[in-house]
């Protein structure tokens, strides 16, 4: 019987490893191609085993080269940095805006009695039904027609309110036990300040979960920014890494491999210090 | 007094979320259908009320219908195959025994990350000859010279296997978190009945899992209706129009024909089957999901 455990572990444990390596090679073989010098013919999969073998021992291959990474980062006719900080920027916006936009309607909802609350509450939800299908056209027309192309506000203002997080935190806030807020009414407390002094404090996780997502569908967005931009300086990281595919084509890997890495880190790392709220956000989202 | 206070705080709190959305949600839905009843020429600012010309078009639109097969395709190969897969490792992660967090985080890695650096990376494992699929068939002397990006029978299998790759992580943690939330009792009493551990998948892991699966369902095919950045960065449509999906076909509409009316109906249109598909597996899995749910 135990020897039968020990035998599913390891078989466990075998299908594990095998799928772990199917689901991190393509960025194993980014990272590797990105450290090759520039212009060379990419590596298949035999000389790519023995590349990383010769890294590993220190064999006769020459040894990996960060090299192509100040290139690309400095590159005059491509404004990493730029599209780098645009990111940077337009994310942190959205997502602090969100959070405030959200978490107030979402206290709302959860917590203030007012005339067609509900009503409102549906139109939220309902919308989440055609945001992404129907409305890009005129909403494109719209930020056309308040001069906002090719600026940031086009970039934020969009973005500044998700009914997906109002629905997350309003699910969270009506778990808080009402008695807190009752306590603070009594020491004289509106609602502004329960708000801001009881549930906030009292919903970092939540509020943590919905700043991961935010984080990540806005600096991943493609779609919305190859619209409303138009000019270099005003591309995010997304869409410049495209243009710089584009531009140097299918020739030259190890530089395309370097700027998809670049493009990637930063989220990469948001990703390994907040794993927690993604893994946990994304099972609060299938409660009905 | 406060009761009516109160009312004006609601208003206040919900303000901006609203007039967000009445700006950004609500008033573009109703400007799109007054859209899609004009010839509107954006480059030329041209209009012409057509009144439903565009809806009565769309009927003999034949790539408009070559492109809503094709999103078809892709959803019925990556939808369930992609839950299929994401069940099976959901089953695999779901143990106490060390190490689980990190084998779950490195699953769940593609899904986080930037759609067009993945396009990239995976335009190269599609190459024929050095891509990292056809020098692992040569390693086993199968055949090596493929291009499955440039070959209609096979970008739309490559689009849909990459999909099942980039949506595994998501899908594993709601199947997990499914899982976990099944009583231990059930298994309990199914082993006092004798039921074997396969019987006790049947019987009581898939039914208790229902609601989790129409939930994955109606979001995965949703999400794979409006798939973009894969076809507009991979195969542009092709080759021969066998990956031009509704999402990139309304894209090229619009914003390569600055055909404004005709991609505004169009994009009503695929609203319209992704409802009426969400609706149909809402009522077909929703007897499942309550019947067991309410355990």
């Amino acid at each position: 019987m135990r020897f039968k455990r020990i035998l599913l572990n390891c078989a466990r444990y075998f299908l594990l490893i095998l799928l772990a390596v199917f689901m991190a090679a393509p960025f194993i073989w980014m990272a590797v191609v990105s450290l090759l010098p520039s212009e060379t013919q990419i590596p298949d999969l035999p000389q790519m085993v023995s590349i990383v073998r010769s890294w590993l021992t220190l064999g006769e291959l020459p040894p990996p080269s960060i090299g192509n990474y100040p290139f690309v980062l400095l590159m005059p006719e491509l404004p990493v940095f730029r599209f780098l900080l645009n990111s940077v920027f337009v994310t942190g916006s959205v997502v602090a805006g969100q959070l405030l936009v959200c978490s107030m309607a979402a206290y709302a909802f959860a917590r203030l009695q007012f005339i067609g609350r509900d009503l409102i509450f549906r139109l939220f939800l309902i919308s989440m039904m055609f945001a992404g299908v129907v409305v890009q056209i005129p909403v494109y027309m719209m930020v056309r027609s308040f001069g906002w192309l090719d600026t940031y506000a086009a970039l934020i203002v969009p973005g500044l309110s998700s009914a997906f997080n109002i629905f997350l935190l309003r699910q969270y806030f009506i778990t808080i036990p009402r008695e807190l807020d009752d306590a603070a009414k009594m020491d004289g407390a509106g609602d502004w300040l329960v708000y801001w002094k009881v549930i906030l404090p009292m919903s970092k996780a939540s509020l943590a979960t919905a700043a991961a997502f935010t984080f990540v569908a806005t600096w991943t967005d493609f779609f919305w920014p190859l619209l409303a931009t138009s000019s270099l300086r005003m591309r995010t990281l997304e869409v410049g890494l495209s243009v710089f595919k584009n531009s140097y084509g299918a020739t030259n890997w190890p530089l395309q491999m370097t700027a998809a890495v670049i493009t990637m880190l930063p989220m990469a790392l948001v990703f390994l210090l907040a794993q927690r709220y993604f893994i946990r956000g994304i099972s609060l989202g299938s409660i009905k | 007094m406060a009761s009516s206070q109160n009312q004006k705080q609601g208003y206040l709190f919900i303000a901006p979320a609203t007039i967000h959305l009445l700006v950004f949600a609500l008033i573009p839905l109703g400007y799109a259908l007054y859209i899609s009843f004009f010839r509107w020429n954006l480059l030329k600012g041209e209009t012409e009320f057509l009144a439903l010309q565009n809806y009565q078009d769309i009927f003999n639109d034949g790539p408009f219908w070559n492109a809503m097969k094709n999103s078809f395709y892709y959803v019925l190969g990556s939808v369930p195959l992609g839950m299929g897969v994401a069940l099976l490792v959901a089953l695999l992660v779901n143990s106490s025994l060390k190490g689980m967090n990190l084998f779950r985080t490195i699953y769940y890695f593609p899904a986080i990350t930037s759609q067009v650096a993945l396009a990239m990376v995976w335009i190269y494992i599609f190459l024929p000859e050095r891509g990292m699929i056809n020098s692992a068939l040569a390693m086993v002397g199968l055949p090596n010279s493929t291009s499955f990006l440039n070959e209609t029978a096979w970008a739309m299998p490559a689009l849909i296997f990459m999909s099942i790759w980039v949506g595994l992580g998501p899908r594993m943690i709601l199947f997990l978190a499914g899982l976990i939330g099944i009583p231990d009792p059930l298994y309990e009493a199914a082993s006092i009945d004798g039921a074997s551990k396969w019987r006790q998948f049947w019987s009581v892991t898939l039914p208790m899992l229902a609601p989790t699966s129409l939930f994955v369902l109606i979001t995965s095919t949703i999400g794979a209706f409006q798939v973009f950045t894969p076809i507009y960065m991979m195969t542009k449509g092709g080759p021969d129009d066998s990956t031009d999906v509704v999402g990139y076909h309304i894209y090229t509409t619009a914003w390569r024909d600055f055909q404004m009316g005709k991609a505004s109906a169009q994009s009503f249109v695929l609203l319209l089957v992704i409802l009426a598909l969400a609706y149909l597996q809402y009522r077909l899995m929703k007897g499942q999901a309550e019947g067991y749910s309410a355990v």
